[in-house]
């Protein structure tokens, strides 16, 4: 099981090696979702032109933003064969410290918005983390509960009330819809977290042992790999990443309330699931969980386009996951058994 | 160790605790909270838990193999929404009743299905069916309600029996808990269930068909989730697609509390109940002191969260304590 987990982790390094190069593109689980993307695009796209105008675009990119910082967060704690359910809460929670920061301190830069979320964001990460590491109860188990508790606290704090957009100073509004050179801050953020965190997951020694970790938790501790501390450090790194997204979603949309980011987690385990990160840990991308987030958003936009029932996105969704980890498990088994094969001929 | 720990170990059992500590909250309660001792009260409170107390019965099973079903409330929302269009489509309502049951029946299968034949992670799975589920049943009822169902009905459901405080409802609930009771605690079924949940492949060597096992266990859940449905919309006289959400948290917490692992192999019914009745006595308790329904979801997160983490502490306590008891008299 390990061993295929790890093969389809580096394609084209190890199993793979005398495939050719068009296989391996073929092979890699992101192919997958980019071929339903680009059907699903070119049919929206036949059926109304409307779906490809700037603005329809525009709209798209700015909601991948938030669920793929989101979805980078939870693939990370994935692959350490953990699950964080409680990042839409923190989310709000962050939105909503946020917003309040932003409208008491009309003054303040932007850049400590962005700080103050990703903190607010680091302290649930680090509660989520170390009730993991020691109380060595399940993540789902502790996640649930915190979704609950987290939200619990934005509902009490803000008691019923909202923060509104003619109430945030126009620099931070300015933030969640300028662009450079055409392209929105928001995206930009988003795909500088995409790079860095696929480059250290990818390249660096840190991020390698998370993998080790999720293929194997015993192998990884005799390996020397501190198990409980990037546990904890995967958490905070979810929790940080739900903070920003917190501050991407107050300055998007103006309006913070208690319920801001409610059911995310929903939609950012599906992105991650869909994109290939597997919910037993050791494999998977980011950018497969990004391009799940871009997959995701796009059906939503495309149901509206298409004039579809917007109730069908949630369950689309689930069908989703259902299919992905349907497919996931059909590809480990194929793997399984063609090493099988080639081992005994060895 | 644990034998030897004898009575006073049992005493001190999570399923003992957790009842002696609801007799203490529905005592102060009843003392300290203004109309929460009343009669009135009671009865809300026993409609309050009914649902939560359905639903935990399966899912208690279904945890002690070591599974989880976090589906189960958008299994109650859809057997709600399609009860409300099949009766507005003018279905008599003695049809409707077992068909929902019937359903909820079959999307348990599904679950069963992708958990026992396919062999995928019961939690991926049942994370993916509550978003299905849910979904469905907005594309059934949208965010409309269905209400007129027959008055009979829906005046059984809140109504107690002769004039006293106990809900007519009550009483399918009691021996439906009866029979999981005695399945779980005195039947080889019962033994199948903790076996699977210890050492699911000892369990298979000593001739217990797990798969097989878990898979009805998923079909009992969605029937008693599709029950659950159909009494929600009676006694709110409401069938909506939101009805029940988040319901699953109560349930998996109120399991937990109740001193089932997480990890499979352990747990009684009865601490599970007693589990139900300390979360929904809390909780009514909060709210008759103007606590905000979303403040109270604090509580219900935290008491999840201790319900797990404290039965490690518990025991890696009494470990160091025994390890300092051997190093002093090394000779036992």
């Amino acid at each position: 099981m390990t061993a295929t987990k790890e093969a389809t982790v580096t394609p084209g390094r190890t199993v793979h090696e005398r495939r050719s190069w068009a296989a391996n593109v073929f092979k890699a689980r992101e192919s997958g979702i980019v071929l339903a993307l680009v059907v699903l695009v070119a049919f929206t796209a036949t059926q109304n032109s409307r779906f490809l105008s700037g603005q329809s675009i525009r709209d798209i990119l700015l909601g991948t933003a938030i669920l793929a910082v989101l979805a980078v967060g939870q693939a990370v704690v994935m692959i350490t064969r953990n699950i964080d359910l409680s990042v839409g809460s923190v989310l709000g929670l962050s939105a909503f410290a946020v917003g309040t920061l932003m409208k008491d301190n009309p003054g303040l830069p932007v850049i400590v918005a962005v700080l103050a979320g990703l903190a607010a964001g680091a302290v649930c990460g680090l509660l989520n983390g170390a009730l993991v590491r020691f109380g060595q109860v399940p993540a789902l188990v502790v996640t649930l509960g915190t979704l609950y508790a987290f939200r619990g606290v934005s509902y009490f704090w803000a008691g019923g009330q909202q923060i509104n957009a003619d109430k945030l100073p126009a620099s931070f509004l300015d933030f969640g819809t300028a662009s450079v050179l055409g392209v929105p801050w928001l995206v930009l953020i988003a795909l500088l977290v995409l790079v860095v965190a696929g480059i250290v997951l990818r390249s660096y020694p840190a991020g390698r042992e998370l993998y080790a970790m999720g293929s194997s938790p015993q192998a990884a501790q005799l390996a020397g790999i501190r198990v409980g501390r990037n546990t904890i450090a995967a958490f905070l790194v979810s929790g940080a990443l739900a903070g920003l997204a917190g501050v991407l979603f107050a300055a998007r949309f103006g309006t913070v309330d208690a319920a801001a980011g409610t059911g995310y987690e929903l939609n950012v385990v599906a992105a991650a699931v869909v994109g290939g990160v597997a919910v037993f840990g050791g494999s998977g991308s980011v950018w497969g969980a990004g391009l799940g987030a871009l997959l995701l958003t796009v059906i939503g936009s495309a149901l509206a386009v298409l004039d579809i029932n917007q109730f069908w996105q949630q369950a689309i969704v689930g069908a989703l996951i259902l299919l992905a980890i349907g497919a996931d498990r059909l590809v480990a088994v194929r793997v399984a058994k063609a090493l099988k094969k080639r081992d005994s001929h060895v | 160790m644990s034998e030897r720990g004898n009575r006073f170990g049992r005493l001190l059992s999570w399923d003992a605790a957790v009842v002696l500590v609801t007799v203490i909250v529905l005592v102060v309660a009843s003392g300290a909270v203004e109309n929460f001792g009343t009669s009135r009260n009671f009865t809300f409170l026993l409609l309050d838990l009914l649902p939560i107390a359905l639903v935990a019965l399966p899912m208690t099973f279904i945890i002690v193999t070591g599974e989880i079903d976090l589906s189960v409330a958008s299994t109650l929302g859809l057997t709600s929404a399609v009860m409300g269009s099949l009766w507005d489509a003018g279905l008599s309502i003695e049809t409707i009743i077992p068909l929902c049951v019937v359903l909820g029946a079959v999307l348990g299968a599904l679950n069963g299905f992708f958990v026992t034949v396919l062999k995928l992670p019961s939690l991926a799975v049942t994370i993916g069916t509550l978003a299905l589920y849910r979904g469905l049943a907005f594309v059934v009822l949208g965010d409309g309600a269905v209400a007129d169902f027959p008055r009979d009905y829906t005046s059984w459901v809140t109504g107690t029996i002769g004039d006293g405080p106990i809900p007519n409802v009550l009483i399918p609930l009691v021996v439906v808990a009866l029979i999981f009771g005695v399945v779980l605690h005195a039947t080889p079924i019962g033994r199948g269930v903790f076996a699977a949940g210890a050492g699911e492949q000892a369990a298979r060597f000593a001739g217990i068909r797990t798969g097989r096992l878990k898979f009805w266990l998923y079909v009992v859940s969605g029937a008693v989730a599709g029950l659950a449905g159909v009494l929600w919309t009676l006694r709110y006289s409401s069938a909506r697609a939101d009805n029940g959400f988040g319901l699953e948290l109560a349930v998996v917490a109120a399991v937990l509390l109740g001193g089932v692992s997480i990890f499979g192999g352990k747990g009684t019914l009865p601490g599970v109940l007693a589990g139900v009745v300390l979360l929904a006595s809390l909780q009514n308790a909060l709210r008759l002191q103007d606590v905000s329904n979303e403040a109270l979801n604090i509580v219900t997160g935290v008491l999840l969260i201790v319900s797990v983490l404290l039965p490690n502490i518990v025991s890696s306590a009494r470990d160091s304590v025994r390890r300092r008891r051997q190093a002093v008299s090394p000779e036992r």
